[in-house]
């Protein structure tokens, strides 16, 4: 079972996770606005999960990080 | 089980990167290295003038803030002070190509026995997006609104290819981090480039293939894109020198 | 004495820098100061040391920062148009407060000018080593015991201050010959809390820095700065008077110009001429004091200098205008002679301070 923390604050809505994630696991969350005003990425599909890590291998500001 | 986590030499403290842009994610492989060879104590940074003007405030080993081009000067005081310590500048194009190429070519070719991280992202990002000595021909920046004039204002300079010219250079390398199998790449070549200076081989610089989706006026996806159609086909990836490896064979 | 050795003035700083602990040089070739780095090349590496000739001047002097910012004594030596190349490298040391000894051997100016003595970087030193806000202790040997002396002085300095210290010579300083002792009691330096040597994963990092963003934050640095400056200045004057207590005239000049000057208030004497003089050891601080209190008596000041009118400036300052002034010089490779100086300071007799 994969387990994806996120660091949301930090985040800044690139979205470049979210292109990479082969499961469809995430997407930036338009109902919300975290502290430096973008929307953050969440897991919309944590279950499918594979904990390949691609999202935080390409995540710029190290916000992400993988459990399994 | 932790798959994956910041690393201990990466600070906490937010990074002041435009969204998607591609230096945090080289400033993490530099840390990983760090990490993983276990040399954060010892470690030495100099950061540049430019966008990475504030690496001092990411990395969590001793950090030293240099005037503008000059890193690998600053770098040859340290090394040569500290011999034992490590050593490696982090410098964008404007820094190591332009205004520093002297710096650049002589520490190459002392063979100063530091690590070179050289971030190509073929524009002045701090200053707002003009005509980096690597911008392609003719793309357009503030500089260059018409396009880069290669009859007006001459080609982008190589830097892996020119320093493979380069005697005393010991180890060149191109990569990109554009997409994961380029980023495993470039941290497999950033960690060579580390373990040439503790195995006391040299000279070692890897030039990155980054974005800056700001300045090009891309979204960062399509940034990343541009640098596998634009970037890579002008700055091919690869290893241009590795003396050592060319030796023993 | 007999541990006297004759020694070049470049010489005679090179090793007096190594006795003071200095273990890494680096420079760029130009007349006339290659003595120094000829020198430094030949014994940095017998004593374990590192000589190394940078690919300009711009890099030697960032070599340098990278040194201090490890704490280690470190010096390069330039000559003016050198000087100039690195200015850029002083402003990041004043900002940075790095400790560091820089030499210039001056030579004619501006542009390439000549390889003959001048003292035309006056300003340059004293009030503009480089872009924003800063000093830099400037020292200014007439002999070349001093040449030794200062460096060791200066290296002390420039560790208690966090701050550059400038030997300003000439070519003529540079290229005599004289005896000189270099037995030196050489202070401890101080700790250096602030170097980036690894963390060793027992500390937080440092960060050698000269770069704020908030404005607030830069000019809480400058005046933390300036209040040293100022401790400085109350403290660290350094000048030989000559002849002053009885002076009505009062010649001012350092280096090469001091010992013409020496000349000729020796055949002005003779004339019953009361005239003396101030020779700054410290360009900056300058010593205001002697002057300002020499201006109780004296009439006139003659400022002797190897450039148009430099250092007459801060003679005029100090003494807050209240005499006559006038400058005996002469610039580009000329020194003036002790002839021309009597001449200036007979006539300022025959005026006697009237305008």
């Amino acid at each position: 079972m994969a387990n994806l923390k996120f660091l949301t604050d930090k985040c800044k809505g690139c979205g470049l996770c979210v292109e990479v994630c082969p499961k469809k696991v995430l997407a930036l969350a338009t109902d919300k606005i975290n502290l430096k005003g973008h929307h953050p990425v969440e897991a919309v599909n944590p279950d499918s999960c594979i904990a390949c890590a691609f999202c935080a291998t390409m995540c710029p500001d190290c916000i992400i990080t993988v459990e399994r | 089980m932790v798959v994956f986590e910041k690393p201990h030499a990466l600070t906490d403290v937010p990074m002041h990167y435009c969204p998607g842009c591609t230096h945090g994610i080289v400033h993490r492989l530099v840390a990983e290295v760090i990490d993983e060879l276990g040399i954060e104590g010892k470690t030495i940074g100099i950061a540049p003038v430019g966008c990475s003007v504030m690496a001092y405030n990411y990395f969590n080993c001793d950090m030293i803030e240099a005037s503008h081009g000059r890193a690998p000067a600053v770098a040859t005081g340290v090394k040569r002070a500290l011999p034992e310590n490590v050593v490696f500048t982090y410098q964008g194009d404007g820094d190591l190509a332009s205004i520093g190429m002297a710096e650049t070519v002589h520490a190459a070719a002392r063979n100063e026995n530091i690590t070179v991280i050289f971030i190509n992202n073929a524009i002045y990002g701090m200053t707002g997006g003009q005509m980096a000595p690597t911008s392609l021909p003719g793309q357009i920046t503030q500089t260059s609104p018409y396009g880069r004039d290669t009859n007006h204002c001459g080609f982008p300079v190589k830097i892996c290819e020119m320093l493979s010219q380069v005697d005393g250079a010991e180890y060149l390398e191109r990569v990109a981090v554009n997409n994961v199998k380029n980023v495993k790449n470039a941290k497999k070549a950033i960690k060579k480039a580390f373990e040439n200076q503790i195995n006391g081989k040299g000279f070692s610089l890897v030039e990155v293939i980054s974005s800056c989706p700001t300045n090009w006026g891309l979204t960062p996806k399509k940034a990343l894109e541009w640098i596998d159609e634009k970037m890579i086909p002008y700055y091919p990836l690869g290893v241009y020198k590795d003396r050592s490896a060319k030796e023993a064979e | 004495m007999a541990d006297k050795v004759l020694m070049k003035g470049n010489e005679a700083i090179a090793e007096a820098a190594i006795i003071a602990g200095c273990r890494h040089y680096f420079g760029y070739p130009i007349t006339p100061q290659t003595e120094i780095a000829a020198y430094m090349a030949k014994r940095m590496p017998k004593i374990g040391g590192c000589f190394l000739q940078a690919e300009s001047e711009v890099a030697a002097i960032n070599m340098v920062y990278g040194v201090s910012s490890t704490g280690h004594r470190v010096m390069t030596s330039s000559s003016s148009p050198g000087i100039s190349l690195k200015s850029e490298g002083l402003s990041y040391l004043a900002g940075a407060d790095l400790p560091a000894l820089v030499v210039n051997v001056q030579r004619g100016g501006p542009g390439l000018g000549g390889i003959q003595p001048s003292q035309s970087d006056y300003y340059q030193a004293t009030k503009a080593g480089g872009h924003g806000d800063f000093r830099m202790l400037v020292l200014a040997p007439a002999s070349v015991q001093e040449m030794a002396d200062l460096t060791v002085k200066g290296f002390e300095l420039a560790d208690k201050y966090r701050m550059t210290s400038m030997i300003l010579a000439d070519g003529t300083m540079g290229q005599m010959m004289e005896p000189v002792s270099l037995q030196y009691d050489v202070k401890e330096m101080p700790e250096k809390k602030w170097a980036t040597t690894g963390t060793n994963m027992e500390r937080e990092h440092n960060i050698v820095n000269s770069l704020f963003l908030q404005p607030d934050e830069l000019e809480k640095s400058n005046i933390e700065r300036f209040e040293r400056y100022k401790y400085i200045e109350e403290n660290e004057a350094m000048y030989e008077e000559y002849m002053m207590d009885d002076a009505e005239i009062c010649i001012a000049a350092f280096g090469i110009a001091s010992r013409v000057a020496k000349n000729a208030i020796v055949e002005a004497r003779k004339k019953g001429i009361k005239v003396g003089m101030i020779r700054p050891i410290t360009l900056w601080p300058f010593p205001n004091k002697p002057f300002l209190k020499a201006s109780e008596k004296a009439h006139t000041f003659i400022s002797v200098e190897l450039s148009m009118g430099q250092m007459i400036d801060d003679v005029k300052l100090a003494t807050k205008c209240r005499g006559e002034y006038v400058l005996c010089n002469r610039v580009g490779g000329m020194i003036p002679s002790p002839e021309e100086v009597l001449l200036a300071i007979e006539t300022a007799n025959k005026n006697g301070g009237a305008k």
